[in-house]
């Protein structure tokens, strides 16, 4: 019985120095981050709305969602987010929406500017009105992912299909990159 | 209403004159009424702070899982606590981020000197090994949500034979390889995907993982913990971790009397039977043996390394710039092909292709090394899995294999002693 004590002990010393090791050359490195976590989010300078965002969430209905930056919005009457292109009478009939489910919402403010708002429990994320907003107009409509939708999955699966890489993991601080000017903000990337 | 659409008309001219100056092209109008504008919403992702009380439940949930299992010989209250493990990592948590998946946080960070692990995920990797090495496969037994899922579902476990049993155990091996490889070459996580009960956890889900998840569950009824067994890669590690355990879960308490109610207890085969042969094992031939397979193994080592690394080109095809990079280079008249939205988006960025080669280049020279580590642990594994079968001592009690018990603490309800 000796001799089975002692390889036991032996090996659980091996083992241990194993994981010791492993912890270690991870933390001696500094690529353990205490305090911070790290949430996905969409880059919407590098976004090409190809609409993957709509079928490859590992929800049903897609986590991210499109939002609307109003302070880049010019509150058009021929929204090329809200109309599909040559649409010529601008109301609100569902033939001249661009948006397959009716998510993005027009709301008359004055002569002649609307408001754009999107129902976030009617967007699927397809992008059709991003790009719209962005060959046409100010491109104030981008694509984001909604926290209290997102799983914060360990890796998320639009990331891994992204065509253009614009899903990265933002530290917790910066959980969103809504565009508020046309600048990109500085957003300090993980080390 | 006139002159917006005559400004939208002249749009396309003033763009032209004014190049790629950055500016709104429509400037935001100066409401006259008292228009508030809204302000886009940001609902805030879950807060770190749970994310530590979760570190503090698998705490709280590995420490009584040991004293019920040790101490206290309760199967009650490891049901309890499987229970309450399913609803708390399962069904609240979402089953993300466990212990199995953070194998592939540990690897990419080890591997990737630009990822930035999270400290809860190194202590969800870290935190159930440190237990099996004191007190056995505790995790598996209560804490994991995965294996509570199954667990619950355990109906009418049937026997598999040894020999099944022992060959399909090295599935969890090549898959634990395959994640670590894939994952610190950074081309996905492998384990994660494939969750088959992430779905049900989340009530949601890719339609074909969660059917894949009910197969499971079915195939649980009858052949217990079917994922745990005979695919779970972090139950690998624990395997082996285990065997080393300083403590660990004994069938009877005082001395064995051979009724044999564990065995039908135990619904994983995880009980070692006595040795009918009750002769003293031939220690000179079994040496020999030990011997001849410890010399195999550097065989097996290197005869997967070479297998390994010629399968490296195959491998590296999962990583999206691989598979990209070969696509252009094979088939470049895919790049008129305006369906794939890959190559098409590859085409408007600009880059080369000579870069995108370049860098696929730099990918599979990681695969390179990767595939044949991985495969000289693939030898090693075999090998060891062959010195196992070397005999040196006759058991004479029912006990439970270190290795492959899960800590359910089935037998000890059953254990009359």
């Amino acid at each position: 019985m000796k001799r089975k004590t002692f390889i036991n002990n032996s090996g659980r010393l091996i083992l241990m120095g194993g994981l010791v090791y492993l912890t270690g050359s991870i933390i001696l490195k500094r690529k353990v981050s205490a305090s911070g976590k790290y949430v996905w989010q969409i880059d919407p300078f590098k976004c090409t709305q190809c609409g993957r965002c709509a079928t490859q969430c590992v929800r049903d209905l897609s986590a991210v969602k499109c939002v609307h930056a109003y302070q880049l919005c010019g509150y058009c009457d021929l929204c090329g987010g809200y109309f599909k292109p040559n649409t010529h009478k601008l109301n609100t009939g569902a033939e001249s929406q661009l948006c397959p489910t009716g998510a993005l919402k027009r709301k008359y403010v004055e002569e002649p500017f609307f408001e754009y708002t999107i129902d976030e429990k009617l967007c699927n994320a397809c992008g059709k009105c991003v790009k719209g907003c962005g060959s046409f107009g100010n491109g104030s409509l981008h694509l984001q992912i909604r926290h209290n939708l997102c799983q914060n999955c360990n890796e998320c699966s639009i990331a891994r299909l992204c065509p253009s890489n614009a899903i990265s993991r933002v530290p917790i601080e910066a959980a969103y990159q809504i565009k508020g000017d046309f600048k990109k903000p500085v957003i300090t990337a993980p080390k | 209403m006139k002159w917006i659409k005559i400004i939208l008309f002249l749009m396309p001219f003033m763009m032209a004159f004014s190049g790629l100056q950055a500016q709104q092209r429509f400037p935001k109008p100066e409401f006259h009424n008292n228009y508030v504008q809204p302000t886009p919403t940001t609902p805030e992702p879950r807060g770190v702070g749970m994310e530590f009380m979760d570190v503090l439940v698998l705490l709280v949930v590995l420490s009584l899982t040991s004293w019920f299992a040790i101490k206290k010989r309760s199967r009650n209250g490891i049901l309890l606590l499987t229970v309450f493990s399913a609803i708390y990592f399962g069904f609240y948590r979402n089953g993300c981020i466990c212990s199995i998946g953070s194998i592939q946080n540990v690897a990419l960070a080890f591997a990737d000197p630009k990822y930035v692990i999270s400290l809860y995920a190194l202590l969800f990797f870290l935190i159930p090994l440190i237990f099996s090495l004191f007190f056995g496969r505790v995790f598996c037994g209560a804490a994991c949500p995965l294996g509570a899922i199954q667990d619950l579902f355990i109906y009418k476990p049937i026997t598999i034979p040894a020999w099944l049993r022992k060959t399909l155990g090295f599935i969890p091996y090549l898959y634990l390889g395959l994640a670590v490889l894939y994952a610190a070459t950074g081309t996905e996580f492998i384990i994660c995907r494939y969750d088959p009960f992430i779905g049900i956890y989340r009530m949601n889900g890719p339609h074909l993982m969660i059917y894949l998840g009910i197969a499971f569950l079915l195939m649980g009824l009858f052949v217990a913990r079917p994922y745990c067994r005979f695919f779970c890669p972090y139950g690998a590690i624990l395997n082996v971790f285990s065997r080393f355990s300083r403590r660990h879960l004994s069938v009877y308490q005082t001395k064995c009397i051979q009724c044999k109610l564990c065995t039908t207890a135990c619904p994983f085969e995880a009980i070692d039977f006595p040795d009918e042969d009750k002769s003293k094992p031939d220690n000179r031939s079994n040496t020999r043996k030990f011997i001849l397979y410890l010399g195999l193994i550097p065989l097996m080592m290197v005869a997967g390394a070479w297998i390994g690394s010629k399968s490296d080109v195959f491998l590296s095809r999962a990583h999206p710039d691989v598979y990209l990079a070969e696509l252009l280079v094979s088939h470049p008249e895919l790049k008129s092909d305006s369906k794939n939205i890959d190559i098409q988006t590859f085409l408007a960025s600009g880059k080369s292709l000579d870069t995108l080669v370049a860098e696929a280049q730099v990918i599979r020279d990681k695969f390179h090394t990767g595939s044949w580590i991985l495969g000289a642990f693939l030898g090693l594994v075999i090998g060891l899995m062959a010195i196992n079968q070397v005999i040196f001592r006759r058991k004479d009690e029912y006990q439970a294999n270190k290795g492959t018990c899960v800590s359910c603490a089935r037998c000890l309800d059953y254990c009359p002693v």
